[in-house]
C-alpha cells in the first residue's frame, strides 16, 4: 500500500485518469506494489514454489516415470502443477489485500475499478510465470527433458494468462465468502478448463513435434478462451467488488 | 399461502399428460431399432433430458445478466430455480446415458469428450451451489452467483460442440455426424415424431417446475421477513 502511495500518486491526478497513459500508470502501480510487497515478504513465491516442486515430486511416485511415460507424461504434470501452484498463489495475492483492509483502500482511489482488475491479473501473471521459470529448467535437469521450445514457452504463457484472468476474478470472489480457501479451486477448475485442456493438448504436441496443422487447433481454442474470459472477467470485476 | 394460479393448475394437467403421451410414444409408438433393440429407447429421454439441462443453464445465465444490468432480485430467483432444475436433468442425461452406453460400448463409462464436457458442465452449476452457500449476504449472494453462471455458461457450448469438434464415438444423430460411430443410427419417421414430443414435453415440464420452484422461493422469502418482523 505504501508503495502504491508513492510510485502511483502521479496517475490518480485529476484529468489524467481517464487517458490510456494514466490507466496504465495505475495498472504499473498495481502491479508494482504487489511486487514490492512480495520481495519484502516472499511469502508467497516461496510457498507457491515449493508447493510446485513437491508436486513434480509426488508425480514421479504416482507415475513410476519410466523414460516412454515420463515424456507422455511432461504436459500433464506441467499443467497440473502450475494449476494446483496457481490457486495457491491466487487465495494469497487477494486475501493479503482482504486481511488488512487494503483492498477498501484500493476500492476508495479513484481509479478505474478495471485497472485494478487488470493491476492484478498482471501482477498474478508475474508471479505464475516466476514459478514456471524455475519449474522449467528443474523439470529439464530432473526429468531429462528438453523443455526449452519456443512454442511451447508461448503456450505456457497463453495458458497463464487465461488461468490467471477467471482466477483473479474468482479469487476476489471467494475471499468474501465463508469458506473462502477452499472454494477457489473448486469454482476455478471445471470454469477455466476450456483453457487448460488446449493449452495441455498443444504443449504435447510440441513436446512430441508435431506439425502446426496438429497444434493450430488448440492454439486457436486456447486464445479465444483467453479473450473471451478476459473480457467477461473485465466486465463482471465491478460486480464483484462493489459493496 | 397465497392460492395457485389457475394457469398454474392448468399447466400441471398439460405438462402430466403431455408426459405420458410422450412415454407412450417412446416406448410404444415408436419403432425397435434394428440393431441396438429396446435399450436405443432411452435415448428419446436421454436427449430430452441433455435439452433442458443446456436450456436451464442458458436461462439462469440470462437471468444472471439481467439482474447485473437491472438490479432486480426476482432474478436471482429464477436464476437459482433454473440452475437446480438444470442439475437435476443434466445428472438424468449422464446416467441415462450410461445405461444405454453399457450395451452398446460395453461400459458404463468412457473418457469420451462429450462425456467428459457434461460432467464438467455439472460441477459447474455443483460449485454454483456450493458459492451460494458460503455468501450471506443476499446481494452480495445474487451479483456472485450471477457472474459466476455467465462464465459458467461459456462451457455450454464447448459441450455441444465437443462431439462436432473432437473425435469422439458419441453418436450424432440430429445434423449427420459420423455415422461410423458406435451406436449410431438413422431416425424413422416415427422415431422423430417420438423425438421431437419429447423434447417439447421435457420443455414443458421444465417451465413446469420451475414456476413452483419460483413460488417456493417467494414463499420462503416472504418467511424469512416474517421472522424478522417477529424477533424484532
Amino acid at each position: 500500500m505504501n508503495r502504491s502511495a508513492e510510485s502511483g500518486s502521479p496517475a490518480v491526478h485529476a484529468g489524467e485518469k481517464s487517458t490510456v497513459r494514466g490507466y496504465l500508470r495505475v495498472i504499473r502501480a498495481i502491479v508494482w506494489k504487489d511486487l514490492a510487497a512480495e520481495l519484502r515478504s516472499r511469502e508467497m513465491m516461496s510457498a507457491m514454489l515449493v508447493f510446485a516442486l513437491l508436486v513434480v515430486i509426488i508425480f514421479n511416485f504416482a507415475l513410476e516415470l519410466d523414460v516412454r511415460t515420463r515424456e507422455n507424461a511432461t504436459a500433464g504434470v506441467l499443467w497440473v502443477t502450475f494449476a494446483f501452484a496457481g490457486t495457491l498463489g491466487l487465495n494469497r495475492s487477494i486475501a493479503i489485500e482482504k486481511d488488512r483492509g487494503c483492498l477498501d483502500g484500493l476500492l476508495l482511489a479513484p481509479i478505474d475499478r478495471s485497472a485494478l482488475y487488470f493491476g492484478k491479473v498482471m501482477s498474478n501473471l508475474l508471479f505464475m510465470l516466476a514459478v514456471e521459470a524455475v519449474i522449467f529448467p528443474l523439470y529439464s535437469v530432473l526429468y531429462n527433458v528438453n523443455l526449452f521450445v519456443p512454442g511451447l514457452l508461448l503456450v505456457v504463457f497463453l495458458g497463464s494468462w487465461g488461468y490467471v484472468a477467471v482466477g483473479t476474478l474468482l479469487a476476489a470472489m471467494t475471499v468474501q465468502t465463508r469458506t473462502r480457501d477452499v472454494l477457489l479451486p473448486i469454482l476455478l477448475f471445471p470454469v477455466v478448463l476450456p483453457v487448460l485442456v488446449p493449452a495441455l493438448k498443444a504443449s504435447d504436441a510440441y513436446l512430441q513435434g508435431l506439425e502446426m496443422p496438429a497444434i493450430m487447433p488448440w492454439l486457436n481454442l486456447l486464445i479465444v478462451y483467453d479473450v473471451i474470459f478476459t473480457a467477461l472477467a473485465f466486465m463482471g470485476f465491478d460486480y464483484i467488488v462493489e459493496e | 399461502m397465497e392460492p395457485m394460479p389457475k394457469a398454474l393448475k392448468v399447466l400441471n394437467w398439460l405438462t402430466g399428460a403431455l408426459f405420458l403421451a410422450a412415454l407412450y410414444l417412446s416406448l410404444f409408438f415408436a419403432p425397435r431399432e434394428a440393431v441396438m433393440g429396446d435399450v436405443q429407447r432411452v435415448f428419446y429421454f436421454h436427449v430430452a433430458a441433455g435439452w433442458v439441462g443446456a436450456l436451464a443453464f442458458l436461462v439462469a445465465a440470462a437471468a444472471g445478466v439481467l439482474l447485473l444490468i437491472r438490479r432486480e432480485h426476482r432474478w436471482d430467483g429464477v436464476a437459482l430455480a433454473s440452475v437446480e432444475i438444470g442439475v437435476v436433468f443434466t445428472f438424468i442425461n449422464i446416467v441415462s446415458g450410461s445405461i444405454w452406453a453399457r450395451p452398446i460400448w460395453n461400459t458404463w463409462w468412457t473418457w469420451d469428450p462429450r462425456l467428459v464436457t457434461a460432467t464438467i458442465m455439472e460441477l459447474i452449476y455443483l460449485a454454483y451451489l456450493l458459492l451460494r452457500e458460503g455468501v450471506e449476504d443476499p446481494d452480495r449472494r445474487a451479483r456472485f452467483a450471477a457472474v459466476y453462471s455467465i462464465l459458467g455458461f461459456l462451457t455450454v457450448p464447448l459441450t455441444f460442440l465437443s462431439i462436432r469438434i473432437f473425435r469422439t464415438i458419441h453418436p450424432v444423430v440430429v445434423g449427420s455426424g459420423d455415422p461410423t460411430a458406435t451406436g449410431a443410427f438413422d431416425m424413422s419417421p416415427r422415431m422423430r415424431v417420438a423425438f421431437f414430443f419429447s423434447l417439447l414435453t421435457f420443455t414443458f415440464v421444465y417451465a413446469t417446475l420451475l414456476w413452483h420452484r419460483l413460488r417456493l422461493y417467494r414463499l420462503s422469502e416472504k418467511l424469512d421477513t416474517l421472522k424478522i418482523k417477529l424477533l424484532s
